[in-house]
């Protein structure tokens, strides 16, 4: 069949400053296909798509549509053009309706008529299978809610050009296959369809071509048909990487980490947590399953204290056995307490009693390592404040939907971000800047965060580096629970294999880390064991080296009544 | 006729002032700029009127034309202010408090110098009947409802119909909840917040006018217009951003505030001096009590517009 060319892209060229984001690219797009633009974090994928919806200009090159030659200098030139954006953040107003942010700015003849406006929004909702209550407002709605509306917007203004700027990142798996839907549907219908991404697997399934970009530049555009993963990544990145997670076999594991029975309710008194029981060892990665919301998050808080429990109890053992007393965790006075209590041994194996010593003598004898802890330290960290289950080494580094929301100060730069964990320490009220700017250039080395600077606002990052700072920070400080959810989101490959390595590298070390996640190839690639959850319930454990993805699916929408492990 | 029903009559009359007021102030607050250079605008509006009043008043013009002059010169005057606000909050982005404060001070005080200057007995006898229709040959309270009553009321409804109704309200609220967002779309959010704030002075700067040529129609009535400033803006919260309900609002308003000085009239209530001032708090502690309850209700329309006292800077993301 004929194709007929929707929008060229020819030599187009963009500068930010010295930094050249765009160079040279050509493009193509036809009627009634979708295309995906492939490309790392940072390679100018949504640069060029912003020259096309007009929110930047380019410095050189041309635009065709329909071949002819047009200047787009603003989003309302680029829907004139009808080319539509849909863009990562969504650009709502939240106390409107739906139907109210789709007639937002439209300049039409006929008398504005909310009744006709709703009306119009349900049919094209119908015609392309979207779910959508008109007359419901944004702040109630859904991040999937919210992207419909933003679609049937840009439908709305009659676009014939649809650009999706990675809306797959906030989804879940199942919202994601509708949204799939959809967009083949508009595909039926004559719609092109732009699709930023850097998800192969995502590309594979809706895409019939492919554009590849690199460091700002054009590398191929090939048909999906005819490549594979393999193949794409290696365009992508340059070079060949290895799209394997070397996993070890897991090394003395000892649990480190032993949840009883948690309860809990959330503030609507619906039962988020029921009976919640699982063991997560030292020198092992445990992975948590489930359709998004099914009670990970609310377990990973009350875990590090954030949420009051309703019952059952987190047992924590600190591997504290022939390990050395300091006083960095405790203090002179505690020591002494106890010693009396018959928790110290010498090198010797002999019990220590610091009766009728003077506390200098003490303190030396300490600092000379020859004061050894006769037991692990079990605690119940159902007692424990926030801040205490943190100094005991119980790290969570969640990576919500928002992702500076929670951790990070988007303000603030990385090492004023480094010292939000450390401001407690320095001397007599005066902060220690200097570690933390050490520990802050450290992470930007390591893991190959691109910054100006220590200083720069981490608002102004990249999401992958922004992820990689939140995560970095975590690890920086020796923990020996490391929890992290959902921790390459929005990751480009090349990122999110950093941070697998990370969470390797820390398992190898003997934390025990709990690793949420969404991708069940990843899950079963990384974890020793998963736990799989539905409902605020565990529905299974699966030793992740023999299990199938189809096994962990099944358990994933399974409903268990006790909600008891099943051993 | 019955000392109570006067007396809500009275009240009325007087909340138009707060009507005038606060309904200005709401089409400045949806597009997202908090100004508290309402009184000074108000009193600014009730000096250029008095202004063109004490130029005209003896003059041979049909009397209906020294009403009209009277009017535009305080909508001048009021929508000037307004645009020295816009400029600098919306142009040079400074900040919005600071600005009002600063021009409420040089209002209120410019207005005070004016009218130190003017004579009472030409800007105030000249007009007088005109405002009065279609009740001015009444003996009675409902003497003080004119033309000028009934214009704020229809102001207050208009205003909520187009904000509410109509797609350039639908717009104006966007620019203020969201100005990011309506920008998107191709919105003109520089041209929406000037128009905004500008025609909201005008309207304010009325309230101002009416107060001293028609509600009170005294020399001395300039000296409190301040105060009913600052009830207008608490008006704003007490009607929920919504003008019609800044009617029944100014009408509780008004009862209120002028409640300590009627209730003395009263035979069978005995307040003593000491209570009038205690008597007078009456309006805020009710604007602290609606704030309390639409706080506890906690219902997102109740709310101030999202973006309220915030620039709105394209380039940042």
């Amino acid at each position: 069949m004929e194709k007929k060319l929707a929008l060229q892209m020819r030599g187009i060229t963009k500068r930010f400053g010295s930094v050249l984001a765009n160079n040279h690219v050509d493009l193509d797009v036809y009627e009634g296909e979708i295309l995906a633009i492939l490309g790392e974090n940072g390679c100018g994928k949504t640069t060029l798509m912003n020259m096309i919806a007009g929110i930047y200009f380019p410095d050189e090159g041309h635009i065709l549509i329909d071949g002819q030659e047009v200047v787009i200098r603003s989003p309302k030139d680029a829907f004139d053009h009808g080319i539509g954006m849909i863009h990562q953040h969504f650009k709502l107003v939240d106390l409107f309706t739906a139907a109210e942010n789709v007639v937002l700015g439209v300049e039409e003849e006929k008398r504005y008529n909310l009744k006709e406006v709703c009306g119009e929004v349900s049919r094209i909702a119908e015609r392309y299978g979207f779910h959508i209550d008109p007359a419901k407002k944004v702040y109630d709605m859904s991040v999937s809610e919210k992207q419909t509306v933003e679609i049937i917007k840009v439908l709305y203004r009659g676009a014939d050009i649809l650009i999706l700027d990675e809306p797959t990142a906030v989804l879940t798996p199942q919202e994601i296959s509708r949204l799939f839907d959809v967009l083949r549907r508009m595909k039926a219908d004559g719609k092109s369809i732009i699709i930023i991404t850097h998800k192969l697997n995502e590309v594979m399934e809706v895409s019939d071509r492919v554009a590849i970009l690199r460091r700002g530049e054009h590398i191929a555009t090939v048909n999906t048909a005819e490549t594979n993963e393999a193949q794409l990544t290696e365009m992508m990145v340059g070079k060949k990487i290895d799209l394997d997670i070397h996993r070890s076999k897991p090394v003395n594991a000892r649990p480190r980490l032993e949840i009883r029975n948690l309860n809990l309710k959330n503030e609507e008194g619906v039962q988020v947590l029921k009976n919640v029981s699982f063991t997560a060892n030292g020198g092992e990665i445990l992975g948590i399953a489930g359709i998004a919301g099914s009670g990970q998050r609310e377990l990973l808080e009350s875990i590090v204290g954030l949420q009051p429990l309703e019952s059952g109890d987190i047992i924590f053992t600190n591997p504290k056995k022939d390990k050395p007393v300091t006083f960095f965790h405790k203090s002179l006075k505690r020591v002494k307490e106890l010693a009396a209590q018959d928790a110290f041994h010498d090198v010797n194996m002999n019990a220590v009693s610091f009766r009728g010593m003077r506390n200098s003598a003490i303190r030396k004898w300490v600092d000379n390592g020859g004061v050894l802890f006769r037991e692990d330290e079990i605690i119940n960290l159902r007692h424990k404040t926030p801040l205490e289950i943190r100094e005991l080494g119980v790290r969570l580094s969640f990576v919500p939907e928002d992702r500076l929301g929670m951790g990070l100060v988007g303000s603030m730069g990385i090492t004023d971000n480094m010292m939000l964990r450390s401001y407690r320490k320095g001397k007599a009220g005066f902060l220690d800047r200097k570690k933390p700017r050490a520990l802050a250039e450290e992470i930007i080395e390591e893991l190959e965060v691109s910054t100006p600077g220590t200083s720069t606002p981490v608002r102004r990052l990249s999401g992958g580096n922004v992820q990689k700072v939140l995560v970095g920070r975590e690890i920086a400080f020796t923990p020996k629970v490391l929890m992290a959810a959902y921790p390459v989101r929005g990751l480009d490959i090349n990122s999110s294999y950093t941070i697998y390595n990370l969470l390797n590298r820390q398992k190898e070390n003997g934390v025990a880390v709990i690793f949420v996640g969404e991708d069940l190839d990843v899950l079963l690639a990384l974890c020793d064991r998963i736990i799989v959850m539905n409902g605020g319930a565990i529905t299974g454990t699966v030793d992740a080296r023999t299990a199938t993805k189809e096994e962990v699916g099944l358990l994933m929408t399974k409903t268990v009544e006790s909600g008891r492990e099943e051993q | 006729m019955n000392i109570w029903l006067n007396f809500l009559i009275d009240s009325m009359a007087f909340g138009a002032t707060f009507i005038y007021g606060s309904t200005g102030e709401i089409l400045t607050e949806k597009a997202g700029h908090l100004n508290l250079g309402i009184p000074g605008i108000m009193c600014m509006g009730g000096a250029g009127g008095c202004l063109v009043l004490n130029a005209i008043g003896r003059s041979s013009l049909p009397p209906f034309l020294i009403v009209i002059l009277g009017i535009l010169g305080s909508l001048a005057l009021a929508m000037l202010c307004g645009m020295i606000y816009s400029f600098l909050t919306v142009t040079l982005r400074a900040n919005q408090n600071v600005t009002g404060l600063a021009l409420t001070t040089f209002g209120v005080g410019l207005m005070k110098v004016i009218m130190s200057k003017l004579d009472a007995t030409v800007y105030l006898v000249g007009p007088k009947q005109m405002y009065r229709w279609p009740f001015a040959n009444r003996q009675d309270s409902l003497q003080a409802m004119g033309i000028l009553f009934f214009a704020a009321v229809i102001i207050a409804v208009l205003a909520g119909w187009i904000l509410f109704r109509t797609k350039t309200g639908l717009h104006l609220r966007a620019v203020g909840e969201n100005p990011a967002t309506a920008d998107a779309v191709g919105i003109n959010v520089t041209k929406y917040k000037y128009a905004a704030t500008c025609i909201g002075s005008g309207i304010a700067g009325l309230g101002g006018f009416y107060y001293i040529i028609d509600y009170m129609a005294s020399q001395e009535a300039y000296l409190s217009l301040e105060a009913f400033g600052w009830l207008s803006i608490a008006l704003v919260i007490f009607a929920l951003w919504r003008p019609p309900l800044t009617i029944i609002g100014s009408v509780v308003f008004g009862f209120l505030f002028s409640v300590s000085s009627f209730i003395t009239n009263v035979p069978w209530i005995n307040v003593t001096m000491a209570m009038k001032p205690i008597l007078k708090m009456l309006p805020y502690v009710v604007t602290i009590l609606v704030l309390i309850v639409s706080s506890i209700r906690n219902k997102r329309e109740n709310q101030p517009p999202a973006s309220l006292g915030l620039s709105y800077f394209r380039e940042e993301r």
